[in-house]
C-alpha cells in the first residue's frame, strides 16, 4: 500500500471512500484476468437477454432464474455422479472432462426447457392477445417469482453444500498473477460459445430468420419464417447459454447454488447487454467484459463493497455519451 | 352499487357495451354533486376499516390486521406516486424505490438518536416537508442525465440509480448500512393519559394519516392531470417525438413527472420509517422496486383508482391468505401471470381527462358525457419502432 | 431437418468448449495435486482442552414433575427459514427439546411452544414481534437470535414488559439501552473479541492480522472489539456484504498485506466461500472466525478450506453433555452445534419461573431478573442491564471436518 489516499468530509469527520491505487496498480493484471473471468460469464448470460430482447423487444426478467435452474441441473448431476461435498476428490483427467462435459448438458438443457416453457406459458398467451410491453415484464416478474419461490420450498434457504469437481490451480504465473485453470476454462469456453453463437444467428438459416423477425416479424412471416418457431428458438438458445454460464459460475464459486443465486447476476448480464447495445450479440461479448473487467478494478480501488456502484456507475456514463450502448442495438441488422 | 348500475345502463342503451365502459359512462353522466355524495359513504368506509376486524376482511393470526391495512394503505400511496411517472408521463421507472428510501432516510437521520446530526430531535412535522423537499431534489439529480434516455434504457438506468441508492446507504459509514437507524420519530400527539398515538404496535392511528394522505394527493394529482401539465404528460406518453414538435417541452415536463412522483414516494418513506421505528439497508432492493411497479401495472397504469386497487392486491392479498405462509410467494407469482394473462390492461384501465372544463363543455357540444379511454395507456404503439 | 442440424451445432459447442476446458486442464493438473492447503503450516500446535460435563446442580427442564399451570406459552422468536437458518434451527432444537422434557416430566403443565419466524432481518422482526407481542398466552420469550433484530424491536419487548433471554446476539451495546426485559444467556462481543485478541496474539503467535467483518450489527461490533484489543497487528480491515459470494477484490487486499492470520468477524453463508477463494488464492496463514462461523454447515460449504480454521464462541462444546446430544438428535435428527445448549438453558429458566406458578408477564420478568442457578453451560445470573456475571469463551478448531473443542479462553 504505497499511496493510501482518503477523502474526509469535514462535518461529519468520519471517512467515507477510500481510494486504494497502489493496490490497484499492484493487482492490476490478477485484476484484469479475473474480470475477464467474470465477464465471460456476464456476457453468456447477457446473450440470453439480448436474443428475446432482440426479437420481441422484451425484457425477459425471469432470465435469471433460468440460470438458476441450470445451476440446480449442474450440481443435482454433480450428486448424481457420486460427488460428495467435502474435500474435491482427486479423479483421473478423462472422467473429470466426461462428467463436466455431461455436467454442462444437462445444466444446458434444463435451461433450455425451462426458457422455452417460461415462453409457452408466461409471454405467448400474452403475445396473443397482444398485450402492453410492460405486461410482459409483470408476467416476467411474476415467473421470477414463481421459479424462486419453488426452489425455496424445495431447497430451502441455504446454498447447497458446495462440491468442487475442479480445485483452482495456477498454470501460469506472470509476473505474480496468478491464472488458474478454471478461470482460463471459463473464459476459453465462454468465447467460444459466443462465437458459436454469433455464428449460427449470422450464417445458418434458422439464424438468418431470427434476424429477419427481429428487423420486421410481419415481413418475415410473408416470407415464409415461422415467427413462434424463431420465438422459441431464441428462447431455447439464451436459456442453453445460460445454462453454461451456470455450469461455469458453480465451477468457480461451488456455493453459488441458491434460490435466489441468480438475481444479482442477471442484473448485471442485464446491465452488460445494454452497455454493449442490447440486441447485439457482439455487444453482449463487450459489454460482459468490459463490466467484469472494470467492476474489478473499481472494487480493488475503493473496496469490495463498491463493486455495483462502480458497474451502474460505468453503465450510466456510457449511456450518456452513447444512449444506445456501445455497439448499438442491432440484431436485425446484423450482416456477417 | 353496481347491480343498480347495470340495470340502469342496460335499460338506457341497446347496444351491449363492455360491463366497465358502462359503469364508466353512467358515473360520467352523473353531476358533480351527485358524484360526491357517492363518494362520501365510499370514503368513510375506507376510514371504518381497520375497526372492521372480523371474518372475510382480517389477516389474524398470521398478521396484525390494522398493520396490514397501514401497509396496503402505504403502498397505495407509492403506487399514486409511481402511476404519476409511469401512468401518466409513461416512464418505465424500475428504481423508484430510491425515492422512497430517501424519504425514509431523511426521516430516519433527522429523528434517530442513531444519527450523525447532532440533536436529531426535529419534530415530524418539519421532516415531512425537509423530507419531501430532498426527494424532490434528488428527483431533479437523478431525472436531470437519466430522461434524455428513454424506453428500456431509461428502466435499465433508473434501475441502477435505484440500486446505487440503496448501495450508498450499505456503503457510507454515517448512514449505517445494515445496523440502520432505531428510534426513528413519528408524527406528534399522545392520548389523554399521556401515551404516544403513533406506536410501532398500532396500526389504527397511521392507516387513517396514510389514508388522508392519499385523498389529498388524490385530489391534487386529479387537479394536475386535467391541467396543460397532465396533458403534457399523455402526449408525451402516446409519441414523445410528436408531442416535442407540436410545442410540448417534453424533457421539463419528464422532469416534472419525475420530480412530483419522487415526492409522493419521499413521503411514504418517511410513513414507513415512522411506522417500523427502524430504517436499515435491507427493505430498498429492487425486488421491492418492481413490486411497486407491479402494483401500478396490475391495478391499471394511468388509472389511480385502479393502482390503489393494484397495491390493495400486491400488499394486502399475501397478508390476508396465509394459509400456507411458505407457498404464498409462490402463489402470488402464478397469480401475478394469470391475472396479466387475463387482463393485459389492468385491473381498471386508463381512463384520463383532458379538459378541465370537459364535463360540461362535452355535454353541451356533443349531449354525451365526456369519452375516456378504456383500454391501457401503454400500449405499444408499433414492433421495432420503440427508441 | 434444420432441428437436427441445430442440435447437432449446439452438442458441438458444448463439447467444443470442454474440449478445450480439458486442454487448459490438462496443464494445470500437475503442480498442485498434492498440495494440502491445511491452514495450520505456520501456527504452533495448540494441545486441547477437555470438554466440560454436565455440572452436577444443574437445573433441568424437567423440574420435579409436579408443577402445575394453566394455559401458558413460551415463544421462540428468530431466524427459522430466513439467512443463517442454521443457526436458528440450532437455537430452536435446544428451544423445542426443553419443552418437550417438561411437558413430559410434567403432565400437569403442559407449555406450548410458539415459534415465530424474524427471518433474521431487523425490518421483519417488529411485525412478528407486535403479533407476539399481542397473544397474552406468551410469557417469555427465547430470543431473538440475531443482534441487529434485537436491536430493532428492543424497546417494543421493554414497553409491554415481555421478558426475552437471546441465546446468542452478542453485540454490547444491547444491554445499555435501558430496556428492563433484555437478557442474553452468554458473554457479549466485548468478552468475545478480547478472548479472540488473546488467542490470536499469545497462541498463534501472529504478528500480523487482517480483519474482515461483513456488514451486519453483529459483524461490524465484533470486528471492532477485536480491532480494538489487537492494537498495532491490525495490518488490513475489509469489508464483504450479507449475501456476497465473490471475494476476489478482499482476498488480494488481505494478500497484499500477507499477514500471518485473518480473522473473518461474520455469518457462515458468506465465510464459506471467503475462506475457501482465500485457500485458493495461496494464503497459508490462520484463519479464526466466530460464533456466527462454528456451524457445521461451514465445514460443508468451505470443503477443505474449513480445515484447521478456528472458531472461537462464547458457548460450551456440547460433547461433554452426553444425554443431552443423545436427546437432541432424537429430537432433531442433527448434531447439537453452536447455541443449542444456550437455548436449551434459557427455556429452563423461563419454564422453571412458569412451574412455580408465575401467570403473567410482570412476575416472570421478575423471576429472570433475581434468577440464580447452575444451567447445563454456566452459571447464570445476571447484573443490572441484562449481561450475566461469568461468561466463558472456547476456541474451537475445524479437525477432520469435525468442529472440535481446543480451548478455555476464560482460564487463561
Amino acid at each position: 500500500m504505497t499511496s493510501h489516499l482518503a477523502l474526509t468530509l469535514a462535518q461529519s469527520g468520519s471517512q467515507w471512500i477510500d481510494f486504494n491505487v497502489g493496490l490497484l496498480a499492484e493487482r492490476f493484471w490478477a485484476n484484469t484476468v479475473d474480470g475477464l473471468a467474470y465477464g465471460s460469464i456476464y456476457a453468456l448470460v447477457a446473450l440470453g437477454y439480448t436474443l428475446v430482447y432482440g426479437v420481441l423487444r422484451l425484457i425477459n426478467f425471469a432470465h435469471s432464474e433460468v440460470f438458476v435452474v441450470g445451476a440446480f441441473g449442474a450440481y443435482f448431476t454433480f450428486v448424481g455422479l457420486g460427488y460428495k461435498p467435502g474435500p474435491t476428490l482427486a479423479s483421473g483427467l478423462g472422467p473429470l472432462i466426461a462428467n463436466l462435459v455431461l455436467a454442462g448438458a444437462v445444466a444446458m438443457i434444463a435451461a433450455g426447457l425451462i426458457a422455452l416453457l417460461l415462453e409457452r406459458v408466461a409471454y405467448r398467451p400474452l403475445r396473443r392477445r397482444n398485450a402492453p410491453r410492460l405486461v410482459f415484464l409483470i408476467t416476467a416478474i411474476g415467473a421470477s417469482f414463481a421459479i424462486q419461490q419453488g426452489f425455496y420450498l424445495w431447497r430451502g434457504a441455504n446454498p447447497e453444500p458446495a462440491i468442487r469437481l475442479v480445485r483452482p490451480e495456477a498454470v501460469f504465473d506472470i509476473a505474480g498473477t496468478r491464472i488458474t485453470n478454471i478461470q482460463i476454462v471459463v473464459f476459453v469456453a465462454s468465447v467460444v460459445l459466443l462465437i458459436v453463437a454469433d455464428r449460427f444467428v449470422g450464417q445458418t438459416r434458422l439464424g438468418r430468420g431470427i434476424r429477419a423477425v427481429a428487423q420486421d416479424p410481419d415481413t418475415a412471416a410473408l416470407m415464409g419464417v415461422n415467427k413462434e418457431r424463431v420465438i422459441m428458438l431464441t428462447f431455447v438458445i439464451g436459456g442453453a447459454l445460460a445454462g453454461a454460464a451456470a455450469l461455469f459460475y458453480v465451477m468457480m464459486i461451488p456455493q453459488g447454488v441458491l434460490y435466489n443465486g441468480g438475481f444479482l447476476l442477471g442484473i448485471k448480464a442485464f446491465t452488460a447487454a445494454v452497455l454493449g447495445g442490447i440486441g447485439n450479440l457482439r455487444g453482449a461479448l463487450l459489454g460482459g467484459l468490459l463490466l467484469g473487467v472494470v467492476e474489478n478494478y473499481g472494487q480493488t480501488l475503493f473496496g469490495g463493497e463498491w463493486r455495483d456502484v462502480v458497474a451502474f456507475v460505468l453503465l450510466i456514463g456510457i449511456l450518456m455519451v452513447r444512449p444506445t450502448g456501445i455497439l448499438g442495438e442491432s440484431l436485425g441488422r446484423a450482416r456477417v | 352499487m353496481s347491480a343498480e348500475v347495470t340495470t340502469r345502463t342496460q335499460a338506457s342503451e341497446g347496444t351491449r357495451q363492455p360491463f366497465g365502459q358502462r359503469v364508466r359512462d353512467w358515473w360520467n353522466s352523473r353531476s358533480r354533486l351527485e358524484q360526491w355524495l357517492m363518494i362520501i359513504p365510499v370514503v368513510v368506509l375506507v376510514y371504518l376499516l381497520p375497526v372492521m376486524n372480523f371474518f372475510p376482511l382480517s389477516t389474524e393470526p398470521w398478521t396484525d390486521y390494522e398493520l396490514a391495512l397501514f401497509n396496503a394503505a402505504r403502498l397505495g400511496l407509492i403506487a399514486l406516486g409511481l402511476n404519476v411517472v409511469l401512468g401518466q408521463a409513461g416512464l418505465l421507472d424500475l428504481g423508484y424505490v430510491g425515492f422512497f428510501a430517501v424519504g425514509a432516510y431523511v426521516a430516519a437521520i433527522m429523528t434517530s438518536r442513531d444519527s450523525f446530526l447532532t440533536d436529531p430531535r426535529y419534530s415530524w412535522v418539519v421532516v415531512v416537508p425537509v423530507a419531501i423537499a430532498i426527494t424532490m431534489v434528488s428527483g431533479v439529480v437523478i431525472g436531470t442525465p437519466t430522461l434524455r434516455l428513454r424506453g428500456d434504457y431509461l428502466a435499465i438506468v433508473t434501475l441502477g440509480f435505484g440500486e446505487m441508492v440503496r448501495l450508498l446507504a450499505d456503503n457510507l459509514e454515517p448512514l449505517r448500512g445494515n445496523r440502520g437507524f432505531q428510534d426513528v420519530g413519528g408524527p406528534p400527539g399522545t392520548y389523554a393519559n399521556g401515551s404516544p398515538i403513533f406506536t410501532q404496535g398500532d396500526g389504527k392511528p397511521w392507516y387513517w394519516l396514510t389514508v388522508t394522505f392519499i385523498i389529498v394527493i388524490l385530489l391534487l394529482i386529479g387537479n394536475l392531470e386535467r391541467s396543460r401539465v397532465g396533458r403534457a404528460w399523455v402526449a408525451i406518453r402516446e409519441d414523445e417525438d410528436v408531442a416535442e414538435i407540436m410545442g410540448v417541452p417534453t424533457f421539463r415536463f419528464k422532469v416534472w413527472a419525475f420530480v412530483i412522483g419522487a415526492g409522493i414516494g419521499g413521503l411514504s418513506g418517511v410513513l414507513y420509517a415512522g411506522q417500523v421505528g427502524f430504517v436499515n439497508n435491507q427493505r430498498f432492493d429492487v425486488v421491492t422496486s418492481i413490486l411497486f411497479v407491479a402494483a401500478v401495472v396490475l391495478g391499471g397504469s394511468g388509472n389511480k383508482l385502479g393502482v390503489l386497487l393494484g397495491a390493495l392486491v400486491i400488499s394486502y392479498l399475501p397478508d390476508r391468505f396465509q394459509l400456507a405462509p411458505e407457498y404464498r410467494f409462490l402463489i402470488f407469482g402464478i397469480a401475478l401471470i394469470v391475472l396479466m394473462i387475463f387482463r393485459p390492461q389492468g385491473l381498471l384501465g386508463a381512463r384520463q381527462r383532458l379538459l378541465a372544463r370537459g364535463r360540461q363543455a362535452y355535454q353541451r357540444l356533443v349531449g354525451k358525457p365526456e369519452p375516456v379511454a378504456t383500454e391501457s395507456a401503454l400500449i405499444d404503439s408499433g414492433k421495432g419502432t420503440n427508441a | 431437418m434444420y432441428r437436427a442440424r441445430f442440435v447437432r451445432v449446439l452438442a458441438l459447442t458444448a463439447a467444443l468448449s470442454l474440449g478445450v476446458a480439458a486442454c487448459a486442464q490438462n496443464t494445470s493438473q500437475k503442480p498442485g495435486d498434492e498440495t494440502k492447503t491445511s491452514g495450520t503450516g505456520s501456527a504452533p500446535s495448540i494441545k486441547a482442552d477437555p470438554a466440560p460435563e454436565v455440572p452436577a446442580n444443574a437445573a433441568l427442564p424437567a423440574g420435579d414433575g409436579k408443577a402445575k399451570c394453566g394455559k401458558v406459552s413460551i415463544a421462540y422468536i428468530g431466524t427459522i427459514a430466513g439467512a443463517s437458518a442454521a443457526l436458528g434451527l440450532n437455537i430452536l432444537n435446544g428451544v423445542k427439546l426443553a419443552v418437550k422434557e417438561h411437558n413430559d416430566a410434567n403432565p400437569g403443565c403442559q407449555v406450548t411452544l410458539k415459534q415465530f419466524d424474524s427471518e433474521g432481518s431487523p425490518d421483519k422482526a417488529p411485525g412478528v414481534v407486535t403479533q407476539a407481542i399481542s397473544d397474552p398466552t406468551i410469557l417469555g420469550v427465547v430470543g431473538l437470535a440475531f443482534s441487529g433484530e434485537s436491536k430493532a424491536v428492543g424497546k417494543s419487548f421493554n414497553d409491554a414488559g415481555l421478558v426475552t433471554i437471546s441465546p446468542s446476539a452478542t453485540n454490547p451495546g444491547l444491554s445499555t439501552n435501558g430496556w428492563k426485559t433484555f437478557f442474553r444467556a452468554l458473554g457479549n462481543d466485548a468478552v468475545q473479541g478480547p478472548a479472540i485478541s488473546a488467542f490470536v496474539a499469545n497462541e498463534l503467535n501472529a504478528k500480523k492480522v487482517c480483519v474482515v467483518r461483513d456488514d451486519s450489527e453483529y459483524g461490524i461490533g465484533l470486528a471492532d472489539q477485536t480491532s480494538q484489543a489487537l492494537g498495532s497487528k491490525v495490518v488490513c480491515d475489509e469489508q464483504v456484504k450479507t449475501a456476497q459470494k465473490e471475494f476476489s477484490a478482499v482476498v488480494g487486499a488481505v494478500q497484499a498485506a500477507s499477514p500471518d492470520a485473518v480473522f473473518y468477524a461474520g455469518y457462515y453463508p458468506e465465510a464459506a466461500p471467503f475462506v475457501q477463494q482465500l485457500r485458493d488464492a495461496g494464503y497459508e496463514g490462520a484463519v479464526v472466525a466466530p460464533d456466527g462461523v462454528r456451524d457445521d454447515e461451514f465445514v460443508k460449504n468451505a470443503g477443505e478450506a474449513a480445515e484447521g480454521v478456528y472458531l472461537s464462541c462464547p458457548c460450551l462444546p456440547s460433547s461433554g453433555f452426553t444425554k443431552f446430544s443423545q436427546d437432541y438428535k432424537a429430537l432433531s435428527n442433527r448434531e447439537p452445534s453452536t447455541y443449542s445448549p444456550e437455548g436449551y438453558d434459557a427455556t429452563t429458566i423461563l419454564l422453571q419461573g412458569i412451574d412455580k406458578g408465575l401467570k403473567d408477564r410482570a412476575s416472570l420478568l421478575n423471576f429472570v431478573k433475581t434468577y440464580e442457578g447452575q444451567g447445563l453451560t454456566k452459571q447464570f445470573k445476571w447484573d443490572g442491564k441484562g449481561e450475566l456475571t461469568q461468561t466463558p469463551v472456547w476456541i474451537y478448531e475445524v479437525k477432520d471436518g469435525k468442529i472440535v473443542q481446543l480451548k478455555d479462553m476464560s482460564k487463561s
